[in-house]
């Protein structure tokens, strides 16, 4: 294991909670993710991961609790994790009508680089994806699967302390998805904290730590051998399974 | 029930579907197993009469794609990719609206839908679009049910959803099989043929293999190991630095490894990862699974 776990959490959360009504979508999680660790954040469908992804981007007031996400505050300083912290989605993530370089230009822009940073990013990042002949391309003349190592690059274009993969791999064939598995694990080499979603039970195990939520509470939190040992269960997705039905 | 015969299709210059042949038999569950974009919508959406073939045939139940497109209307159930209930219609409207329109009501065919709508039942009165995502999916699956078809197509019904509810849903195919139903189903999701009696894999527009998962796992004879040690990303460069290595793939927290020319002798490897520092990795042969075989088909 390459992350180190006597600096500063990247992500410290203690009793988060939110409720929407009298519905309680996240219960009193508490839980830390060490910088330049893998944390896979898995969960039912309507266990509550949305709604604590979105408290930890800063992009929804958590009800009670307390949580830091890069040393900054989910209540009193959201516009600093947002500064601070990469999205990457499926479902969002580039801007089909514009091209390969004006995607690049445009998330360099909105994290507030300079022109001249762009520029030599924009050079590195085509370099390191062996995309400098579709730099003029729209994004939607990519394959899927070059278009989410795009996404995923551009990202972290201002180089933050921590990104969020809400589902990255989902659709891909099984070559692309473990090409995307080596950027994150270099990423994570790098030192840039991981936090990340999927369906996918194997790719749980790709992670350094995971935890499991189910009607809003964390239920398991661990290293997929410990968890695979503590649950008697072969693989992940047996221990989904196991921990999923309980309840 | 399903007979495909060289069907192509193009989209300007993209071929999605390159002389696509395959037959399903009646009561078989028969599964499509791809990545976004190989072209698996594209045959679904011939089959069941939404878009024309550009060249060759297919015929469903015996009907014609081209010829007798309103037969197979009428007959075969249709699951689309992305959710196709009304939103703004409760649970029990949207189950009324598609049996109207097959001229048939919930009662006559209730019994074929019973099991699937019990955990709905108490929602019956709740708007589609409100339903969490294992739940609009067996409400989408009751809908194309409802006209009790001899012939259902599934595309991806399973995307995205979590690994309990698909676990479910399979159960629920294999309950609809045991009833008589031919199931087409896709997914991208590779653990999910050897839920099938039979798949095709489909990459880029070709089926780049057919077969029982059994007969599809048998044709990977290349002798393949399991590596594992302490460092995987570490140990995943350097076996694909070494020489010998014909492929290697992260598979959990095992890499499994091909040697050039399907070696089968592993004391120049072991040796190897010795030498770059990987005591603690261990060797093993393993079986392959289906994904395996797909990484292997796709490279040729």
């Amino acid at each position: 294991m390459n992350y180190n776990s006597s600096s500063i959490p990247a992500i410290q959360a203690e009793s988060l909670t939110k409720e929407f009504g009298d519905f309680t979508a996240v219960d009193a999680i508490t839980f830390q993710v060490e910088k330049g660790e893998i944390f896979g954040f898995l969960g039912a469908n309507g266990a509550g991961k949305t709604t604590a992804i979105r408290m930890l981007c800063g992009l929804l007031q958590p009800t009670s609790g307390s949580a830091t996400v890069a040393g900054f505050d989910v209540f009193t300083q959201p516009e600093e994790i947002k500064k601070n912290i990469g999205y990457m989605s499926q479902r969002f993530s580039l801007y089909e009508d514009l091209t390969v370089k004006e995607n690049i230009r445009f998330y360099g822009g909105i994290y507030g680089l300079s022109n001249e940073a762009i520029k030599e990013k924009t050079g590195i990042l085509l370099e390191r994806l062996k995309l400098h002949n579709e730099a003029g391309s729209l994004v939607k003349r990519l394959p899927l699967g070059w278009k989410q190592k795009l996404a995923f690059s551009v990202s972290l274009i201002h180089d933050p302390a921590i990104v969020f993969l809400d589902e990255p791999t989902g659709g891909v064939d099984p070559v692309t998805r473990r090409q995307f598995w080596e950027m994150i694990y270099e990423t994570a080499y790098g030192g840039v904290t991981i936090f990340v979603t999927t369906h996918y039970m194997d790719e749980a195990e790709y992670c350094h730590r995971i935890s499991i939520m189910v009607n809003g509470k964390i239920v398991a939190l661990g290293p997929p051998s410990g968890l695979k040992n503590k649950l008697n269960a072969d693989s992940m997705n047996q221990v989904f399974l196991k921990l999923v039905r309980q309840s | 029930m399903i007979e495909v015969n060289n069907i192509r299709k193009t989209y300007g210059d993209t071929v999605a579907l390159d002389a696509v042949t395959l037959s399903v038999g009646k009561g078989e569950l028969f599964g499509l197993i791809g990545p976004d974009g190989a072209g698996k919508t594209s045959l679904f959406r011939i089959l069941t009469t939404l878009l024309l073939p550009e060249g060759g045939s297919a015929t469903v139940n015996h009907h014609d794609v081209v010829k007798d497109y309103k037969k197979i209307r009428k007959e075969a159930g249709y699951m689309p990719g992305n959710f196709s209930l009304y939103q703004d219609l409760s649970v029990e409207e949207n189950l009324q609206f598609f049996a109207s329109i097959f001229h048939t009501d919930i009662q006559t065919n209730f019994e074929i839908i019973r099991s699937i709508y019990e955990p709905l039942a108490p929602f019956k009165n709740r708007r589609a679009g409100a339903l969490s995502g294992g739940m609009k999916q067996k409400l989408a699956l009751c809908c194309s049910l409802i006209h009790n078809p001899p012939v259902l197509f599934l595309d991806e019904p399973t995307t995205g959803v979590d690994a309990l509810s698909r676990q479910e849903f399979w159960e629920t195919l294999h309950e609809l099989k045991k009833k008589g139903v031919t199931i087409l189903v896709s997914t991208p999701y590779m653990d999910e043929a050897s839920l099938c009696d039979r798949i095709a894999m489909i990459q880029a527009g070709h089926l780049i293999g057919i077969g029982t998962p059994a007969e599809i796992i048998s044709g990977f004879t290349k002798p393949l190991w399991s590596v594992s040690g302490m460092d995987i990303y570490r140990l995943l460069k350097d076996l694909q630095d070494f020489q010998q290595t014909d492929s290697c793939s992260l598979f959990g927290n095992n890499i499994h490894v091909t040697l050039k020319n399907g070696v089968a002798d592993v004391s120049a490897l072991k040796e190897y990862l010795l030498r770059k520092g990987h005591e603690t990795a261990s060797i093993n042969p393993v079986a392959p699974v289906i994904e395996d075989c797909f990484i292997e088909r796709m490279k040729e």
